[in-house]
């Protein structure tokens, strides 16, 4: 079976799992588990948004 | 009275050594094993969604596992990364998958995901045996 994954798509999976073995791992109560993870998803998928932008000016 | 503290203090630091070898050992096996051991249950099973996840996908992907004796120092290096996914990857040895050549660039990002989910059970272990010495709750 091959799966075939787009880069933003890639780039998604990717957050959502280090993110929620980032949450878990860093932090020691449920609540902080899930803002921290949360966090780290959003850090994640703003920087794919950020350096696309990046790119997209540098190839101008 | 003092023996009976005692040995219930010698029994229990036994218990907590013997849980902060066994913890790891098995959570790098199998990817949040060592917290499900210890009764994290959702964090164990998060864990292990997690990581296998992130490993298949990888080997779906056509991404390629790297060998001990790859010479090249990033090989090496992809070898560390990869021998973190622990159980994962004596089964993907073993079976000889994730050998393709790496020729479009969803193959390179399979691979990067196996070395990624093996990282990221390096973290789940340390944080297991964080939890057998009393450190994290």
């Amino acid at each position: 079976m091959t799966i075939t994954l787009n880069h933003f798509s890639a780039a998604v999976v990717f957050a959502l799992c280090a993110s929620i073995v980032f949450g878990i791992t860093h932090r020691d109560t449920t609540r902080e588990m899930v803002r921290y993870g949360l966090y780290c998803f959003a850090m994640f998928l703003g920087g794919v948004f950020v350096a696309g932008w990046a790119m997209w000016l540098l190839r101008r | 009275m003092a023996n009976s503290t005692t040995d219930k203090k010698v029994a229990q630091a036994e218990s907590i050594s013997m849980m902060a070898v066994l913890a790891p050992a098995i959570g790098w096996l199998i990817p949040g094993a060592g917290h499900m051991i210890q009764k994290r249950w959702m964090r164990g099973l998060l864990l292990f969604l997690s990581i296998m996840s992130l490993f298949l996908l990888g080997l779906a992907m056509q991404g390629r596992i790297y060998k001990a004796n790859g010479g090249d120092i990033l090989d090496i290096l992809g070898f560390v990364g990869d021998i973190g996914a622990g159980g994962l990857y004596i089964l993907t040895s073993a079976n000889d998958w994730g050998q393709g050549a790496i020729a479009f660039a969803t193959a390179d990002y399979g691979t990067k995901f196996m070395i990624v989910a093996g990282l990221l059970n390096f973290i789940a272990v340390a944080d297991a045996y964080h939890i057998a010495i009393g450190k994290k709750r």
